[in-house]
């Protein structure tokens, strides 16, 4: 029974994980068909943007409350994310709608580009150029709302993002003065540490877990939670379902297009940047630690059924308890008195890099007969 | 009093000319009629004055405003209602969700305006027993009496129909049919109607004629003659 609940443990332990990282390219490529190269450096900002959370919190005025920085770096991490993602939606993506080949290199190039950019730009920069996008945005929406009859608007504009900017370079330097690991570049890994309350073990029901894997589960559920209940309940969550299926019919019937694929866009890198929380309390995080989640996340989400969010929960919790299984050599522990050729191969597996070869090799088997994967759309709509 | 006012519009696909100089006018609580053989070019007119497809030129006036650069959404908050060929439901939504879409050309969109007017219950009684089925699994007939209803729900001054009755059996192409009729009688609402039932095109105010891209013939449907209908329609 220990045996059964450790698997399953470990085996959801792991598929949160993915599932977090998989849940926006989830709704980027399940919902809107963008393959999105991008996703892993999505969640690599959202990693650096908790690290930077966490260094501000460390900060003399803010230090009484450090403990509390995790909470706050998941809401700096969604809003850095999604404004990288708007940035990218705006500029890049929205002018290769409906060519993937072209959407697949430009958005592999922007991923090499953000790569860099942690490697050899002070990471204080980062945080200027957020506060600069999101005050000429904002700014501006609550001026043109009041003032859309002027002709000056061109120069009202112009002032508003002069004005940001300003804002910005003031931010990146108070941040810079102030922190100095934050004020030149460098490629070394950096490191997140849980605060107090998220460390350590804990006991339940007999057994002890790692708070720091319990959180990541919590934070994970929570957050599919909130996105069913956006995408299904709210008026946001019906524009984008309409979109996604019929998006010239919803441009006919009023709903503009254009801002509710940069929302949904933006949904789904700053739940990237949630994943970049979770990532960072696993480990030191580099600026190459997007690479390695990428190519799970798009096996999760087509596995899963490409448009279908509960069959994405389901594939990355199959394949969370699949690589634990496999990974950590359960199969031996379940069956002792296993043939000696069989064990032998079981051995062979039982490595996390072995590991994933063999998922891989079984979701491609899988693929072969279930090519639109585990959930599949149905209904009279398919066939059309 | 002139609703839509349609001056030399010329649209083309790539290099291909699909629509030449097109004028067309359409009167306030006015139900008018385009014929024409399959390929004219009906459905790039309806196309075009929704803003689907972009003219080349040509001028667009709509209740006084000019259209030709607007997009769309745009066109659709501006009063303007499509039906399109094929009815274009959103297949994963229920017919409920479809109908909110529909709240979305009203000011203020969706979020300002949840609720679905009683009128299309009654003007599509069958919509009401399906609120909670996917849009995608309802027949051919149910799905224009949805498109059309949802096209309503905006509150239009016009709407586009495209072959309403295309494919859908004849019982409910009379339910259709009255529900046009009562909309125009009771809201005030002009139709631009592309239609292949000759009965159906002798209820309308005025017939337009297409052939090769352009019209050809025009004029009120109670002079539209044998003449012009073995001429243009007859295959």
């Amino acid at each position: 029974m220990d045996l059964f609940f450790d698997i399953l443990f470990e085996g959801i332990s792991i598929g949160s994980v993915l599932l977090i990282a998989a849940l926006g390219l989830a709704i980027v490529f399940g919902l809107m068909g963008v393959i999105n190269l991008a996703h892993g450096e999505l969640i690599m900002v959202g990693a650096y943007s908790t690290f930077v959370t966490q260094l501000i919190f460390k900060q003399p005025f803010l230090k009484p409350f450090y403990g509390s920085y995790i909470i706050v770096s998941i809401f700096v991490a969604f809003i850095f994310s999604a404004c990288v993602g708007i940035l990218l939606e705006r500029l890049i993506i929205r002018k290769l709608y409906g060519s993937p080949l072209e959407t697949l290199l430009a958005t592999w190039g922007v991923s090499l580009l953000l790569q860099q950019f942690v490697r050899s730009i002070p990471l204080a920069i980062g945080p200027g150029i957020i506060i600069t996008f999101i005050s000429g945005i904002s700014i501006k929406n609550i001026v043109n709302t009041k003032f859309t009859n002027y002709a000056q608007k061109k120069y009202i504009d112009l002032s508003i993002w002069v004005f940001s900017v300003f804002l910005g370079i003031i931010s990146t330097n108070s941040i810079a003065l102030n922190i100095s690991r934050l004020s030149r570049a460098d490629s070394r890994n950096v490191d997140v540490t849980a605060p107090k309350w998220m460390r350590g073990p804990i006991e339940i029901f007999g057994e002890t877990f790692p708070k720091t894997r319990l959180w990541i589960i919590f934070i994970t559920l929570t957050s599919v939670i909130v996105v069913l209940i956006f995408l299904n309940l709210s008026e946001w969550g019906l524009r984008i379902r309409a979109v996604t299926q019929n998006r010239s019919m919803s441009e006919c019937l009023g709903l503009s297009t254009k801002k509710v694929d940069t929302l949904t866009f933006a949904l789904g890198s700053g739940l990237a940047g949630v994943a970049g929380v979770a990532v960072s309390l696993l480990g030191s995080v580099g600026p190459n630690v997007g690479q390695n989640y990428i190519v799970p996340c798009f096996m999760v989400v087509v596995l899963g059924g490409v448009g279908n969010l509960i069959g994405t929960v389901i594939a990355s919790f199959g394949i969370g308890i699949m690589t634990d299984l496999i990974g950590a050599g359960r199969l031996i522990s379940i069956w002792p008195d296993m043939p000696n050729a069989l064990a032998n191969i079981v051995n062979f597996f039982a490595t996390t890099s072995m590991a994933r070869v063999m998922i891989f090799t079984l979701i491609i088997v899988f693929l072969q007969f279930k090519p639109s994967g585990l959930f599949p759309q149905k209904g009279r709509m398919v066939e059309s | 009093m002139k609703v839509l006012e349609i001056k030399s519009l010329n649209t083309y696909y790539g290099e291909s000319h699909i629509l030449r100089d097109i004028d067309l006018t359409v009167n306030s609580g006015e139900m008018v009629c385009l014929i024409g053989r399959n390929g004219v070019g009906k459905t790039t007119l309806l196309k075009s004055l929704i803003g689907l497809l972009k003219p080349k030129k040509g001028e667009i006036n709509f209740n006084g405003n000019s259209l030709i650069r607007k997009e769309p959404h745009q066109r659709a908050k501006s009063g303007m209602a499509y039906v399109p060929q094929g009815r274009e439901i959103i297949p994963y939504l229920t017919v409920e969700e479809n109908l909110l879409i529909g709240l979305e050309a009203l000011p203020g969109g969706l979020i300002k305006n949840n609720k679905i007017d009683n009128i299309v219950f009654e003007l599509f009684p069958i919509l009401k027993d399906f609120l909670n089925r996917k849009g995608g699994d309802l027949s051919g007939g149910q799905q224009q009496q949805l498109a059309i209803a949802r096209a309503l729900l905006g509150k239009p001054k016009l709407l586009l129909l495209d072959e309403p009755t295309e494919g859908i059996q004849p019982n409910i192409v009379l339910d259709i049919e009255n529900a046009i009729k009562t909309i125009i009688k009771e809201k005030n609402i002009s139709v631009l109607l592309v239609e292949q039932h000759l009965h159906f095109v002798r209820q309308a105010n005025k017939y337009y004629v297409m052939q090769r891209g352009g019209i050809v013939a025009s004029g009120s449907t109670s002079e539209l003659s044998q003449d012009v209908i073995d001429k243009f329609l007859s295959v």
